[in-house]
């Protein structure tokens, strides 16, 4: 088997890094629109404690929605392709950085930050210098969280049309042939668990005061 | 003549949704260069006191004037700066190494690198934590006591005119607590600090303070020197919550310091010498020992700068309207302001 699927990697590489490329790609912009998007909304958030509570219970259940369902439920309001892909993939992403941000800052032991503000620190100033640094920890778990379901569902947008890896597989199954499916099911595999070891080493790195 | 630091007129506090006031009609003049301890059992309104001074609570009524300025008038941040606060909680940043914690405030303050550091060095050294591995430690890396000391030193930092220090010794064991309470005398004296000093602690509140605020219930019961509320307490309250003491433990708490007269006659070698840093039942120990009826007080440069006689002792609760606070200290040493 491995040795067809090697087979099928040399004759078809530029395929199969195209593929890869748009995946990796789509889940980049994905994950970027997602965090410059979700945070904000984290921390109004967490800084409207009655609003928090609804807002977090509404993302825990939209969370419960398939990935699939999203795609197919958008299909119709927003078409085939790589724009409504990355749409439909930024739906999925939100909910896990959002909901991950507010806890962050929510749970930020008061009395540091009313030291912070007792010493004539700026609200700016806390928010900056205090509160995102101490809430980095959970805002990045949220993005690991996120990162690897965008890298996964990614392989399903392929189905709308927005390409990646999801092609190698729809393309093993319709022929059918289990190296192409293989190749491509491995890659997005590789690509999640890649993923996860670079924000984890990363999330380490910035956490030592835990 | 002395400015007045601090002036609270009538403040008051009730937070939403409480049913009792948690500070009622608080007036109190505070002078420039005192340190006053503020005493009172748990809920009596300490802390919403102190924080109503820094403004993290606004009072419901009443006004604070800080050196004549209407707290209320001035820019909030710009205002806390001049102000040293160290909380009841602490309060470190868990993500500044201890460093980073203490040079908060100069920082905000644009102070260049190397004075920065000198000020971080000089400060750890005054707390007892001079050990150069202690810089690059996380807070959690620390005891305690320790994180209390790091939260008293970041508190310092500025050198702020006006320090509100919330319990600041809690969690720090009796010897190093000495220590401390010696040095932040010390440093009171020297550098004129104006100093309100929250406290459960009775015997910290009468070796600390110049005045102390004995609250209860939101309320201050009486603001007075530690000699006037152990001899001359003003209600029932004041009079159960010092009754426990016997006469020798009172003096051990009132401070030479505050009883010195002035010399009667010049100064002999064979003088009993007593210093102006030890309290009255050292005194009354040198009574005892030496067999004189006089006692030469001398200050930190072994300089005679008063006397303190048997009769006087002895007549102390007579005496209090004659008693010469003794500021020679704070007058001679000019205010050192290195941070200028
Ligand atoms: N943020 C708040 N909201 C409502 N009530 C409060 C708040 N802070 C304090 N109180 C109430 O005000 C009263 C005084 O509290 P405060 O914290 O000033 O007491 P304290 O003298 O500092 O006590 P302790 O010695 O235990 O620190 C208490 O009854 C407390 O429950
Ligand atoms: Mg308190």
């Amino acid at each position: 088997m491995i040795h067809l699927m090697l087979d099928y990697l040399s004759k078809n590489f530029n395929v199969y890094l195209n593929a890869l490329l748009t995946h990796i790609g789509i889940s980049l912009i994905v994950m970027l629109i997602g965090i410059v998007i979700a945070i904000p909304f984290g921390v109004v958030c967490a800084k409207y404690v009655k609003l928090s509570e609804s807002i977090l219970g509404l993302f825990n259940l939209l969370r419960l929605i398939p990935s699939l369902a999203v795609l197919i439920v958008l299909m119709p309001v927003l078409g085939t392709g790589l724009v409504p892909a990355v749409i439909a993939l930024t739906f999925l992403a939100f909910p896990a950085i959002l909901i991950n941000t507010c806890i962050g800052f929510t749970g930020i032991n008061p009395s540091v930050i009313e030291a912070a503000k007792g010493m004539g620190m700026s609200k700016q100033r806390i928010l900056f210098t205090i509160e995102f640094p101490l809430a980095f920890p959970m805002i990045i778990t949220g993005i690991r969280t996120a990162a690897v379901e965008v890298i996964a569902s990614a392989t399903l947008a392929a189905y709308i049309g927005s390409g990646g890896l999801g092609d190698l597989i729809i393309i093993g199954l319709s022929l059918p042939s289990t190296a192409i499916l293989l190749v491509g099911g491995l890659s997005v595999a590789i690509l999640s668990i890649i993923t996860d070891v670079i924000l984890s080493i990363t999330q380490k790195r910035l956490t030592k005061f835990i | 003549m002395t400015n007045i630091a601090l002036e609270l007129v009538n403040i008051t506090k009730k937070f939403a949704h409480a049913e009792t006031n948690s500070v009622t009609g608080v007036s109190l003049t505070i002078n420039e260069g005192d340190f006053v301890t503020i005493l009172g059992t748990s809920g009596s309104g300490k802390t919403t006191l102190l924080k109503m001074v820094n403004r993290i609570y606004e009072s419901t009524s009443g006004d604070i004037f800080f050196y004549g300025e209407n707290i209320k008038k001035l820019k909030v941040e710009d205002y806390r700066r001049k102000i040293g606060y160290v909380i009841q909680q602490i309060g470190l940043f868990p993500h500044m190494t201890v460093e980073q914690n203490i040079a908060t405030v100069p920082k905000i303050l644009h102070w260049n690198k190397e004075k920065i550091n000198a000020r971080v060095d000089e400060l750890l050294k005054l707390v007892g934590l001079g050990d150069e591995h202690y810089k690059k430690r996380y807070p959690k890396q620390l005891s305690g006591g320790q994180q209390q000391r790091i939260g008293l030193a970041r508190a310092m930092a500025a050198d702020p005119q006006l320090m509100l220090m919330d319990e600041p010794f809690g969690a720090i064991d009796a010897i190093t607590r000495q220590n401390l309470q010696d040095e932040l005398i010390n440093i009171q004296k020297k550098l004129n600090k104006t100093i309100l000093f929250v406290t459960h602690d009775i015997n910290e509140a009468f070796k600390l303070g110049d005045k102390i605020i004995i609250m209860d219930k939101g309320e201050v019961q009486q603001f007075d020197t530690p000699y006037n509320i152990l001899f001359h307490p003003a209600n029932d309250f004041v009079k159960q919550l010092i009754e426990t003491e016997n006469i020798i433990n009172r003096l051990k708490v009132l401070r030479v310091e505050n009883f010195v007269q002035p010399l009667t006659q010049p100064t002999k070698l064979a003088d009993g010498v007593i210093h102006n840093d030890k309290f009255l039942d050292d005194v009354l120990a040198k009574f005892f020992e030496t067999g004189k009826k006089r006692l030469v007080v001398i200050d930190d440069q072994e300089e005679p700068i008063g006397e303190i006689s048997w009769d006087q002792f002895i007549q102390l609760k007579k005496i209090q309207d004659n008693v010469v606070r003794l500021d020679v200290q704070k007058k001679n040493i000019r205010r050192v302001n290195d941070h200028d």
